[in-house]
């Protein structure tokens, strides 16, 4: 299995706060990687270095190792180019006030593509591949507004995947999703990971056994623990992951 | 109450003390409470009194100058009127306003203003918007404090000070470049409105572009987009009404600024402006400099051209409420 991120002795400041403390991980290839852990241990921040999301706060210093197929993505990388193969989906779903159509269209357009054909075949393409097409062909050009809380999640995946990037990353992307929402949302992911490396953050333990292949167990931002959801939801080896899997604490 | 119950603790008896208790909390809190509760509802309906008058002098006063200058500046236009009868089409498409003949055509006048408002808003509102998005998006925090009060006192300054800034250097400028004689022109018009709607814009567009929640940007970076397109792309788009707001505010500024132009205007008798260096005669200079001595027919003329300058206000706040309707 080829690793798609490699960490090594990432520390995070923000600020004279260290947020990260001496990261080590291995973030494997076309499979989905969950991060859990009580809140405030850092999980979002740690996602955030891997698109480099971090270097909109002035404060944040980082030191340490982090590649991306052994390209260390903080020296010498182009940042938008970066953020074009490390796409990313927020917590709250965050469509631009825009048409739908526009939406999906926004990254290519950024990218310099023009022509309309080809704009409308990614769109469709990125909203089927978001399991979306079926509910918004009809209304491509209304405001993304307009859609549920749901859909615009799935919109913005769409949005994501007309990057047609390597790693999608997702930030507790069905939190503010009712149950129905967050099925669709977390089959889409399943179908996902066929072509897409997928890292989500997941405060819900059923979500992160169910969609995911690894589980990566932060701990006031530490990394206590990394491994096969399997194995670290029925076998945890450290005490810590243990008691905050079976409730204990978090 | 106090008194009482020292009076009667004195006393040392455990029934009074029972008494009193009861007495303490059943029946004087019940009666105090209503007391204050009613005191609370008068107060409250005080105060609605006083605001609802105060709203009033507002609205009263809209109303009685819009009646009085369209009393007084319809006048001219119905039969029967004092000083005789004008036409209306004549007065509003007239190309000479000439008192002494009893010419009095506004046409130029509205031409000039019109040209002059979209010539600032054209030259103003770019540079508005570009030193908005500097303040709220590119410029370090410790430099757009410095630069966000400057332009916001250059909203402060009164407008006889622009004109007499337009008149000072603008216009003589204009003269160096104009065929004509004068710098007095629509172009130094022009220049001196820019400058001073510059900062009303500014600021608004600031605000709005500040409000722009910080996760369409964060969207749109994530999507690999510069920060020049987030900020065009994203950004102006969804502070859009308050940047429309920012505008049609800049144009009912120009349109009805007076101090400000008549120092660069010239004093144009009439004909439509040929060209930039022609001296105009917006509706508020005309309006201005003869209202002082005008007398009779001229006198209810000027209140004709007020008539269509308030017109063009109303038309501008109309839009404006649109564009917050709109907005929600
Ligand atoms: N912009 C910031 N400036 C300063 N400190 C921050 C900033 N963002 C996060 N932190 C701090 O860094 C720590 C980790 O935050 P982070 O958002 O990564 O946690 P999280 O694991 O994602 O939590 P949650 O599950 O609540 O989303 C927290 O202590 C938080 O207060
Ligand atoms: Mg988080």
């Amino acid at each position: 299995m080829e690793t798609k991120f490699s960490v090594k002795d990432l520390d995070l400041f923000y600020g004279a706060f260290q947020a990260l403390h001496h990261i080590n991980i291995e973030i494997p290839g076309k499979q989905v990687t969950a991060f859990i852990g009580p809140s405030g241990c850092g999980k979002s921040t740690f996602l955030r270095t891997l698109n480099r999301m971090n270097d909109l706060i002035d404060t944040v210093k980082i030191t340490g190792y982090v590649s991306l197929d052994g390209e260390d993505i903080y020296s010498g990388v182009d940042v938008m180019k970066l953020r074009t193969r490390v796409g990313m989906v927020f917590q709250k779903p965050n469509p631009f006030p825009m048409s739908i159509y526009d939406n999906v269209a926004y990254g290519p357009r950024c990218q310099g593509i023009k022509d309309k054909k080809s704009l409308d075949a990614i769109v469709e393409k990125s909203l089927r591949g978001a399991a979306l097409w079926d509910e918004a062909k009809d209304r491509l050009n209304k405001s993304a507004l307009g859609l549920s809380g749901g859909q615009q999640q799935r919109l913005c995946i769409a949005r994501a995947i007309a990057m047609e990037p390597e790693v999608i990353l997702m930030d507790e992307p069905t939190s503010a999703l009712d149950p129905i929402a967050t099925q669709k949302v977390e089959e889409l992911i399943e179908s996902l990971k066929k072509d897409y490396t997928i890292v989500i953050v997941t405060h819900s333990m059923q979500q992160a056994a169910r969609i995911s292949d690894k589980t990566a167990f932060f701990l006031m931002g530490e990394l206590i623990e990394f491994g096969d959801t399997n194995q670290i939801f029925t076998k945890p080896h450290d005490k810590r992951t243990e008691d905050y899997i079976t409730g204990r604490f978090g | 109450m106090v008194e009482l119950s020292v009076k009667l603790e004195e006393e040392n008896s455990v029934e009074c003390a029972l008494f009193l208790h009861y007495f303490e909390v059943e029946v004087l809190s019940v009666e105090k409470e209503m007391s204050v509760n009613q005191r609370r509802v008068m107060m409250e309906k005080l105060f609605h009194g006083i605001f609802f008058t105060a709203a009033s002098i507002a609205v009263v006063s809209v109303a009685l100058i819009i009646i009085f200058i369209f009393s007084r500046g319809l006048q001219p236009f119905f039969p029967g009127n004092e000083f005789g009868n004008y036409n209306p089409i004549s007065f509003l498409t007239g190309l000479n306003w000439r008192p002494s003949f009893g010419t009095f055509g506004i046409g130029y006048m509205i031409v000039s203003s019109l040209l002059a408002t979209l010539g600032a808003i054209l030259l103003g509102v770019p540079i508005a918007l570009l030193t908005a998005v500097f303040l709220a998006e590119v410029a370090p925090k410790r430099l757009a404090a410095i630069i966000q009060p400057a332009v916001e006192l250059l909203a402060a300054i009164p407008s006889v000070l622009y004109g007499v800034f337009g008149f000072a250097i603008i216009a003589p400028a204009v003269r160096n470049i104009s065929p004509y004689s004068t710098g007095n022109s629509l172009l130094a018009v022009i220049l001196v409105l820019s400058i001073m709607i510059l900062p009303t814009i500014a600021s608004i567009c600031t605000t709005s572009i500040r409000a722009v929640p910080g996760y369409y940007r964060e969207g749109s970076l994530a999507l690999g987009a510069s920060k020049i397109q987030t900020i065009f792309k994203v950004v102006i788009p969804s502070a859009k009404s308050g940047i429309l707001t920012a505008i049609v505010l800049g144009v009912g500024r120009a349109i009805g600024e007076t101090m400000a132009v008549i120092l660069v205007a010239g004093n144009s008798e009439g004909g439509i402006p040929s060209s930039i260096f022609s001296i105009i005669r917006p509706l508020t200079v005309n309006i201005a400099l003869e209202m002082g001595y005008a007398a009779g027919m001229q006198q209810q003329m000027l209140f004709s051209t007020a008539v269509v300058l308030i017109i063009f206000i109303i038309i501008i706040n109309l839009v404006l409420s649109k564009i917050q309707k709109k907005a929600g």
